[in-house]
């Protein structure tokens, strides 16, 4: 499956350091990989085995210490700051394990918001964003804020909001790391929907088995590097 | 486009925290409210001043009688009389000098018709109404003729018109001055408060020939404490002061070394002078108001700071959803300045109704110009760019990846 498509990610020699009081950690340790166009990939490991960092250097978060990254052809670790949050604007979207929704605006605010940092004028935004919330279910509830929602329903206003510019990627930290089982199945389900039907690549950061074998590949981090890169068989789930 | 969402997620995020935006606004409100009010009440007191400058007559002098000071024996000014009604026409023939007329002042009781009011009573010649730029009202002034014959014929002020005769036509009517009586041939046209606070139009002048004889019955005839002259022009005044010294010394005899027994003061310069330190009073007054402005944008700053703190999270978020950082560094911008702004607005309200509330009940001519509206503007909005920028940058500046882990 992994060579399904071009590669839209391919990273070589990756490392980054972080500068600490005790001299320099290596967070990641050269990291070679490349993910095609409408992968399914998990992303393992302990905590500190370096995967959130490795998954913000690919979010174009951050920039690597040393190392290459291309993202659809283009050399990303060269980019200036404003072209990085361009790249995240219209090609990246982030679900995070606490949602990071606006508290104080609507469900459609919170999911227009990119749209505004498109240039995208209100009129049009509102309506684009209603049309997201519709897809992820949640059309009636589009003038309820964040508090007003369940979690499963928050963790679908925050995928509305990746999905709402329209990105090919979609980074997920631990998405159902606030959610109960049944909703964490829901959500996956959707997640797993996206990617078969609309193509979307999809990148899972998690620690638990069962929500990373809905992904059909799994990388496995520890200690700043690549320790196993699996393909997952079908119908694991 | 993006502007017009950035103002409305400024509003949104300071209509979250109304209080912490009240408060914060509050002193760019009352900085706001101050300039403008002292600006109107420094421009109203220039005004009076201005006016009452206008009223004097423009390149006046006055030539006292006595010396300032006097050697040994020192004796007030225009305490006794050493000037004449020959040294008026003396003045007069100068090539500077438009004008020059000798003033006997005095008071006395009017009486007409059973009304009766206690004014000041001026002698002088028609050169009085000269020099002082002084248009009638009605009626004439009298003439040369009616000083050399002494005629009991007078002009009187508005006060004096208002309070002796009502709705009355006051010309060719007989008051009585000090019991002479004197026929009404004029009124004097309305000049309102003179620098020292006086009602300039409370009072009566006569020829200063019958002044003497009839109402004063002064012993000392032909001489006054005062004259005074009018140059041709303000750059005249200097050469002119100096011709009416050079002449006066002659015409008295005064000895070179010896002490004049006049003074020639400069009227005009003296007025200028008060209207300056009105000017530099109004700034002053300004200059502390502009202070508190600066207060109120010290404290939008504070806040600023403390939002940007709050709101590290939702900056990280912001980013990572693809805000570029300019566009962080806008939002925050905008939000200093919509609270610079709206405290601006409220302060205007504020101040100009303050303003007018002064002028009515004081009484003094406040006037709030657009200059002073624009100046109060454009300073709130600097203000704002110039608080707001730093917390914006430090907004603006940070790691999304902190950010986001931030609380």
């Amino acid at each position: 499956m992994a060579e399904s498509g071009k590669p839209l990610i391919e990273v070589v020699g990756l490392e980054k350091d972080y500068p600490t009081g005790a001299g320099v950690f290596q967070a990641l340790r050269g990291v070679s990989l490349s993910i095609a166009l409408g992968e399914f990939v998990a992303i393992m490991g302990a905590s500190g085995s370096g995967k959130s960092t490795f998954m913000n250097l690919l979010g174009c978060l951050d920039r690597p210490t040393r190392g290459s990254y291309h993202l659809d052809g283009k050399d990303v670790s060269q980019m200036s700051s404003d072209q990085l949050a361009a790249l995240r604007n219209r090609e990246i979207g982030f679900v995070f394990q606490g949602f990071n929704l606006l508290p104080k605006l609507t469900a459609l605010d919170n999911v227009a918001l990119p749209l505004m940092y498109a240039g995208m004028g209100r009129q049009a935004r509102r309506q684009q964003a209603q049309a997201t919330l519709d897809r992820v279910g949640l059309g009636e509830r589009s003038h309820h804020t964040p508090l007003q929602l369940s979690g499963g329903q928050q963790q679908r206003v925050a995928i509305a909001r990746a999905l709402a510019t329209r990105p090919r990627i979609i980074f997920a930290d631990e998405p159902t790391g606030n959610l109960d089982s049944e909703t964490s199945r829901q959500v996956m389900g959707f997640f797993s929907q996206l990617n078969r039907e609309e193509g979307i690549t999809l990148v899972l950061v998690t620690h638990e088995a069962d929500i990373a074998a809905y992904a059909r590949r799994r990388i496995r981090f520890q200690d700043g590097r690549v320790v196993e890169d699996v393909a997952i068989e079908e119908a694991a789930a | 486009m993006i502007f017009a969402s950035l103002f409305e997620t400024a509003w949104h995020a300071l209509t979250t925290h109304r209080m912490r935006s009240f408060l914060t606004m509050l002193g760019m409100v009352i900085g706001v409210a101050a300039v403008i009010l002292m600006l109107a009440i420094g421009q109203g007191a220039q005004a009076m001043v201005r006016s009452a400058i206008e009223s004097m007559g423009s390149n006046l002098f006055i030539v006292m009688s006595g010396a300032s000071t006097s050697g040994g024996a020192r004796v007030a000014m225009g305490s006794a009389p050493t000037l004449t009604f020959e040294d008026a026409d003396a003045i007069r023939e100068l090539p500077d000098i438009v004008a020059a007329a000798p003033v006997s002042p005095g008071s006395a009781q009017l009486i007409y018709a059973g009304f009766n009011w206690s004014t000041s009573v001026f002698g002088s010649t028609p050169d009085y109404a000269i020099v002082r730029d002084w248009p009638m009202a009605s009626g004439s002034f009298f003439s040369e003729a009616d000083v050399r014959s002494g005629a009991r014929v007078a002009v009187i002020g508005q006060v004096v018109a208002r309070e002796l005769f009502g709705d009355e036509d006051p010309i060719g009517k007989v008051i009585r001055i000090r019991q002479a009586p004197f026929e009404v041939i004029g009124v004097l046209g309305a000049k309102g408060q003179s620098l020292d606070g006086r009602d300039q139009d409370d009072l009566v002048i006569v020829p200063i020939t019958s002044a003497q004889q009839k109402i004063f019955s002064s012993s000392l005839r032909n001489r006054v404490r005062f004259l005074m002259a009018q140059a041709v022009s303000e750059k005249a005044m200097d050469d002119a002061e100096s011709a009416i010294n050079e002449l006066l010394r002659n015409r008295h005899r005064i000895g070179v070394g010896q002490e004049d027994d006049f003074t020639v003061r400069n009227l005009t310069a003296i007025a200028e002078a008060a209207a300056s330190t009105t000017r530099i009073m109004s700034l002053l007054l300004g200059a502390i108001a502009a202070i508190s402005l600066i207060v109120g944008g010290i404290g939008i700053m504070n806040i600023m700071l403390v939002s940007v703190t709050e709101r590290t999270r939702e900056i990280g978020i912001r980013m990572a959803i693809g805000a570029r950082r300019r566009d962080v560094l806008w939002q925050f911008l905008i939000e200093a300045l919509t609270l610079s702004l709206i405290g601006c607005a409220i302060g205007l309200a504020l101040g100009i109704g303050g303003a007018w509330l002064v002028g009515t009940l004081v009484g003094l001519p406040v006037s709030v110009t657009p200059l002073s509206v624009l100046m109060a503007v454009g300073v709130s909005f600097l203000i704002g760019v110039f608080f707001g920028f730093y917390p914006a940058r430090r907004a603006a500046g940070l790691d999304p990846i902190e950010a986001l882990r931030g609380q």
